[in-house]
């Protein structure tokens, strides 16, 4: 019998965890313990919420109330006076000018964005199957599985027109139809985890926040082009994100959303996880294979341009974010996908902000949003109120962009034709 | 886990439990948790609001509290919003009378 009345969402991501949120959770379970209150209230780790700036955040609901910057003292009030008496904490909010912003939804930072990938990250407790389950996950390979045929499936993808969040920006369905079209006794794919830009941390928000969304997603694919395994490829830099993902796939086989006959379908699947040892260029494809192969990580030519081999076998590396997107699509539709974005860059793009501006943190946006927008809207501008110089996108092979590049919409195109 | 039938049933239940994080919400309880509102006996009054739609099973039904509501007088007291109804408000609530209106 669940007496709770209140979830509280302490924001567990990297940035939050090193401000010191994990101390606080172990306060809040001591106060609420001198309160009596501990059966009513959840405690919930959860992936990155995103204004990382503002850590250790939290989130507390059926309100939905945002607090900032919390530190361990101020857990004995937020119990006593929030949870008790139910009189929120009014200076633990964010301020917009004098005014208190008490519901996260209001938080001006979320205003401009739209959460595809990211739509688990930080709501839901990333180690728990039931709570991924209950936001609709699984639905889609269950419907994949049982209702579409592999071609139906990448037709939909094409319809979507999803394109790679890896960098090249290669449509999605094109990589999978040369490898359903390739007859082999066994094929794989591979989620690349490598995420070797400096400064760059959504591939990891999103393996760390939402791993089965991943799984899910990689099964989808794999059905698509007719893999039967699957390899997670994540740097040892990011032991959560392995570790995560490892307990997805124990917890997905367990109820056997994983394994043999996926939903009575007859379809197999098995997924494993290789640590990187974190060379920039093991992120490369080729280079990427090589490694989970067991041979030096370095890029080779391939026979085709757009078909790589593994152990000789066709297979797809697919970039985490794009295969985060794919549950969503299966669930909501091609249509309502490609109605965000651009004509040619559809659905929305996760970037990790960071630098001289106020709100540094993990955000989605719709794809072809300006670089003013994102920095100033989403970012909150500039620190201090100094002018802003210039912005670099992407990794070390994106480009440096000027103040005249701030109306530059963001997407594969427009980025490209403005880098010099 | 078999079909989408099964993963529908396993979805119902995981919803339950996260009702709270908003979605199907049809009744909201408000009781009032001011000092004056605790000092009466609210907190009793909430606690028995929540075994009671506990042993009912009531999914679509929120306890939340508020602070000092000025009615001190008729403490504990306790609003009740219902989608598309207006808000009632029943003021010497105690948990006699949080059962016997849950018929
Ligand atoms: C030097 C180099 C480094 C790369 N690093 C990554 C990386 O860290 N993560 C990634 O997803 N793709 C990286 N790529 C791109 C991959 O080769 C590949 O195109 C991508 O994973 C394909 O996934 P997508 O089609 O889903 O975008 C890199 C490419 C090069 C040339």
């Amino acid at each position: 019998m669940s007496l709770k009345r209140i979830d509280l969402l302490i924001c567990c991501g990297s940035g939050c965890v090193s401000a010191g949120s994990l101390k606080i959770k172990e306060r809040f379970h001591e106060v609420l313990a001198e309160h009596n209150i501990t059966s009513e209230v959840n405690i919930i780790e959860t992936g990155c919420m995103g204004p990382c700036d503002y850590g250790p955040v939290m989130v507390i609901y059926p309100e939905g109330i945002f607090y900032k910057k919390v530190t361990v003292d101020d857990v004995a009030e937020i119990v006593s006076e929030h949870f008790v008496k139910g009189r929120p904490v009014s200076r633990l909010m964010l301020h917009d000018e004098e005014k208190a912003i008490a519901a996260q939804k209001d938080v001006p930072f979320y205003q401009k964005q739209v959460k595809v990938a990211l739509e688990n990250c930080g709501y839901i407790d990333p180690e728990s199957l039931d709570e991924y389950i209950a936001t609709g996950g699984y639905e889609a390979l269950g419907t994949v599985l049982t209702e579409m045929k592999p071609q139906d499936v990448i037709d939909l993808i094409k319809e979507s027109g999803l394109r790679g969040r890896g960098g090249g920006g290669f449509p999605t369905h094109i990589k999978w139809q040369m490898v359903h079209d390739n007859k082999a006794d066994e094929k794989y794919i591979i989620c690349n985890g490598d995420e070797g830009d400096p400064g760059a941390f959504m591939d990891r928000s999103l393996l760390e926040g939402d791993p089965h969304r991943i799984l899910e997603g990689m099964m989808i694919a794999a059905y698509a082009m007719g893999a039967t395994n699957g390899f997670f490829y994540i740097r040892a830099e990011y032991p959560l994100a392995i570790k995560r993902i490892k307990m997805a796939i124990e917890q997905a086989k367990e109820v056997g959303l994983m394994g043999k006959d996926i939903f009575g379908s007859g379809f197999c699947f098995d997924a494993e996880v290789r640590t990187g040892a974190g060379a920039f260029v093991c992120g490369e494809e080729m280079a990427l294979i090589h490694s989970i192969e067991g041979m030096r990580g370095n890029p080779t030519p391939k026979l085709h341009i757009l078909l790589c081999r593994s152990w000789g076998k066709p297979t797809v590396v697919n970039n985490v974010e794009t295969i985060g997107n794919i549950p969503t699509i299966f669930r909501k539709g091609a249509e309502w996908f490609s109605s965000m974005g651009t004509e040619k860059s559809k659905g929305t793009k996760v970037f990790a902000l960071t630098g001289d501006i106020k709100n540094t943190g993990l955000v989605e946006v719709p794809m072809g949003i300006t670089l003013r927008e994102l920095i100033f809207d989403v970012g909150g501008g500039m620190i201090g109120n100094h002018k802003f110089k210039a912005v670099q996108l992407g990794g070390p092979s994106g480009g440096c962009l000027t103040v005249d590049h701030l109306d530059t919409g963001v997407d594969y195109e427009s980025s490209k034709n403005a880098v010099p | 886990m078999k079909t989408l039938a099964d993963l529908k049933k396993i979805r119902e239940k995981a919803q339950e439990d996260m009702k709270l994080r908003g979605g199907n919400v049809r009744i909201k309880i408000v009781v009032g948790m001011g000092t004056s509102g605790i000092a009466m006996g609210a907190r009793e009054v909430m606690k028995t609001f929540l075994e009671e739609i506990a042993a009912r099973n009531l999914t679509d039904v929120l306890v939340t509290q508020t602070g000092e509501k000025g009615l001190s007088s008729m403490e504990p007291v306790v609003d009740l919003i219902e989608e598309g109804k207006p808000k009632v408000t029943y003021g010497n609530m105690n948990p006699d009378k949080v059962k016997k209106s849950g018929g």
